[in-house]
């Protein structure tokens, strides 16, 4: 799988800390402007329009005084080996790509067929319902070269900034390195975060601080149980925002106390939140 | 007026009344025809499907007639392979409805894709891990031998029989009718399967998902058997219509007995299997994805009452009284028997697409409903549309019911 121009293999992923997200929305808005995300003058009908990166907002259920709010960003999970999304595509529109984790979408190949869109759990893939971007009113000019708008009738999804990657690939050419550097690559919401949850890099560089967040017992994945394996983690010190992230029948949810944060021990004796 | 095509020996209604028949199904073509123009020409806007609802009313029509048309191929395999010579009688009006169901699936897929013209990277860039592939191939050449089996049929028309050199060809093909008789089963076998497989191989879906064979998702196998129990049913239905709009029998009992006996069979045989299957997954993976089977009925308009219905109002009563040799002796009771076999199939259809898109997956989203534009219904109407009218065209025309002139001889 290697290819000539890429030592060793990596796995990209991203580690959103919950806590620090206050639901803002900078990343939705900044994913959108930078992959020249398709817009209609009217916006409201939310079952098609398009949002690579999409906040949902999540909360623990309890009665006012208890009453806690929570926000999960959720960009396509790059889920990795085997993602529902790509076997299942008809005509090979879809990969995921071994060099890099990233499951990436190749508009003009795709047939619209929207088997993809069925398969994916997350709701991370959209299809085009209308023409592309308003072309008139001098929008165009708006647009990111690097990212090719799509035309109407294909599934798009979050490529993990992938025109990023190639164009911090082609500056370290340049400067006739081969390896990226940490930070050299991240994706538009990581960069746009103005609480600063999003953590972007390498997760099979133990360099990386992903690799390092991603060891945190409060870290934990969308859905984990049905086995995608997503390269986006969630992180969250509370217990009803970490059991949100999958399904759980009564009693198989463990939560996970720090009982002694400074000693860094761990436990999962109840604790403060209790289910 | 056209008399001089009709075939030999058997009574049709005037040009007329024949004309005024064909209207409603002229006008349902032009409902459809006016929202398959605007699907194309403004794109699939003009439909409710969403980014929730990827699959919808025209997947479960296609699957629903897919699985109707198998009698086709069933019939086919038991008459040319297994040498029941009574269905001999009621093969040809198979294989049109057959035909006239393929024909109509594969026209709504061309409509359903996003991107019409590039239908043919299905074949030319085909992801062979893809079961959406495999059906797409099976159903092309399937269409393609159902073409074929169509010819001699069309052939035997009076006014082209005189023609000598397509009465050969018509009486050569009609020869060699078994070999296209395997292929279609061995076609039929892999994409009735693999229309099952779409769903079953959806692991990120638990309410879809199953476990398998090998790579054979379990619901490949329910899907091949739903299709053969009740396609034969189907096909019992259509010609049951045929002699009541004609007020004449068409088909001899025997041959009608003989498909409702061995649907009978088979429809036990798939009830048996999809409890099984149904009390596998509830046990299996819906306790493994961490959600109950309640769970999935929580909210929306699609309840637990659905899979009653299709387990037992439309799926175990049917078996009964198809199995009772009384129930299915009885004219009233074998055509209600039909119909509930067929709405079964349907409704199995209509969980697999629209009820696994309505449940949210992830624990913080919400469930969805979803009702057809009038776009969407055009495009179905369409395909009965045109169904009626082949079939009642082919009827008109064609010798397709072999025992017609005897079981009706004309007394003047
Ligand atoms: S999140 Fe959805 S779209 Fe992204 S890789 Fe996984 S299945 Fe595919
Ligand atoms: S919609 Fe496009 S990407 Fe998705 S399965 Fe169909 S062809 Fe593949």
């Amino acid at each position: 799988m290697k290819k000539g121009n890429d030592h060793g293999k990596h796995k990209y992923g991203m580690v959103i800390d919950i806590d620090k997200c206050t639901g803002c929305g900078t990343c939705m808005v900044a994913c959108a402007a930078e992959n020249n995300v398709s817009v209609r003058a009217d916006q409201s009908d939310k079952e098609r329009t398009i949002t690579w990166m999409r906040l949902y907002k999540i909360s623990n259920g309890k009665e006012f005084p208890h009453t806690e709010v929570s926000y999960f960003p959720r960009p396509c999970m790059h889920c990795d080996h085997h993602p529902p999304c790509v076997s299942v595509c008809v005509a090979t529109a879809t990969k995921l790509d071994f060099n890099t984790g990233i499951v990436s979408q190749i508009y003009t190949r795709c047939i619209g067929c929207r088997y993809c869109q069925a398969a994916c759990p997350y709701g991370a893939r959209y299809f085009n319902w209308w023409d592309a971007f308003p072309q008139d009113k001098g929008m165009d000019r708006y647009l990111t070269p690097e990212v090719s708008p799509r035309m109407r009738g294909v599934v798009e999804k979050c490529t993990f900034c992938h025109h990023r990657l190639m164009r911090a690939k082609t500056l370290a050419y340049a400067e006739d390195r081969r390896e990226l550097e940490e930070g050299e690559y991240v994706t538009a919401c990581t960069e746009a975060c103005p609480a600063q949850a999003i953590t972007f890099g390498d997760l099979n560089n133990p360099e990386h601080e992903v690799s390092k967040l991603i060891k945190h017992p409060f870290t934990f994945r969308l859905l984990e149980r049905i086995g995608t394996e997503p390269k986006v983690y969630y992180h969250s010190s509370r217990d009803w925002v970490r059991k949100l992230g999958d399904n759980f029948l009564p009693g198989e949810y463990t939560p996970v106390v720090n009982k002694t944060w400074a000693e860094e021990e761990w436990s999962t004796k109840p604790g403060r939140d209790e289910f | 007026m056209d008399s001089p095509l009709l075939p030999h020996g058997v009574k049709r209604c005037s040009t007329w009344a024949f004309f005024f028949w064909t209207l409603p199904w002229l006008a349902l073509l032009a409902w459809g025809g006016l929202s398959a123009f605007l699907c194309l020409w403004k794109g699939l806007n003009q439909t409710n499907m969403s980014n929730v609802f990827a699959f919808a009313l025209w997947i479960v029509f296609d699957l629903a007639v897919i699985a109707l048309g198998a009698g086709a191929f069933f019939t086919g395999f038991l008459t040319y392979i297994m040498g029941q010579k009574e269905l001999k009688n009621i093969i040809k009006p198979a294989v049109i409805i057959g035909f006239i169901c393929y024909s109509g699936a594969m026209a709504m897929l061309g409509i359903d894709i996003g991107q019409p013209i590039r239908g043919w990277f299905i074949f030319w860039h085909a992801n062979i891990h893809s079961m959406l592939v495999e059906v797409s191939f099976c159903i092309t050449c399937y269409l393609m031998v159902l073409a074929i089996e169509f010819i001699p049929i069309i052939l035997e028309n009076r006014k082209l029989e005189e023609i000598k050199e397509l009465r050969i060809f018509g009486h050569s093909l009609h020869e060699i009718m078994a070999v296209f008789a395997a292929t279609g089963t061995f076609l039929s076998f892999f994409h009735q399967g693999s229309l099952g497989g779409m769903f079953g191989v959806m692991y990120a879906r638990p309410f879809a998902a199953r476990e398998g064979f090998y790579i054979w998702p379990w619901t490949f196998f329910l899907f091949v058997l739903s299709a053969i129990a009740c396609g034969p049913c189907f096909t019992i239905l259509c010609t049951k219509l045929t002699e009541f709009f004609s007020r004449k029998k068409l088909v001899p009992d025997s041959a009608i007995q003989l498909l409702a006996k061995i649907s009978a069979w088979l429809l036990s045989l798939y009830m048996v299997l999809k409890i099984a299957d149904y009390l596998g997954w509830m046990y299996g993976i819906i306790p493994r994805s961490g959600l109950t089977f309640e769970s999935f009925f929580r909210e929306g308009p699609y309840g637990v009452y659905l899979v009653v219905c299709e387990i037992i109002v439309c799926g175990i009563l049917p078996a009964i009284i198809l199995m009772v040799p009384k129930g299915r002796q009885n004219q009233g009771w074998l055509i209600i028997a039909c119909l509930l076999n067929c709405t079964g199939i349907v409704l199995n259809r209509f969980l697999f697409i629209v009820v696994t898109l309505a449940i949210p997956v992830m624990p913080f989203d919400r469930f969805w409903g979803y009702l057809p534009t009038w776009q969407e219904w055009g495009i179905g109407f369409a395909v009965i549309g045109y169904g009626f009218l082949l079939f009642s065209a082919a009827y008109r025309y064609l010798p397709i019911f072999p025992k017609e002139r005897e079981l009706n001889p004309i007394t003047e």
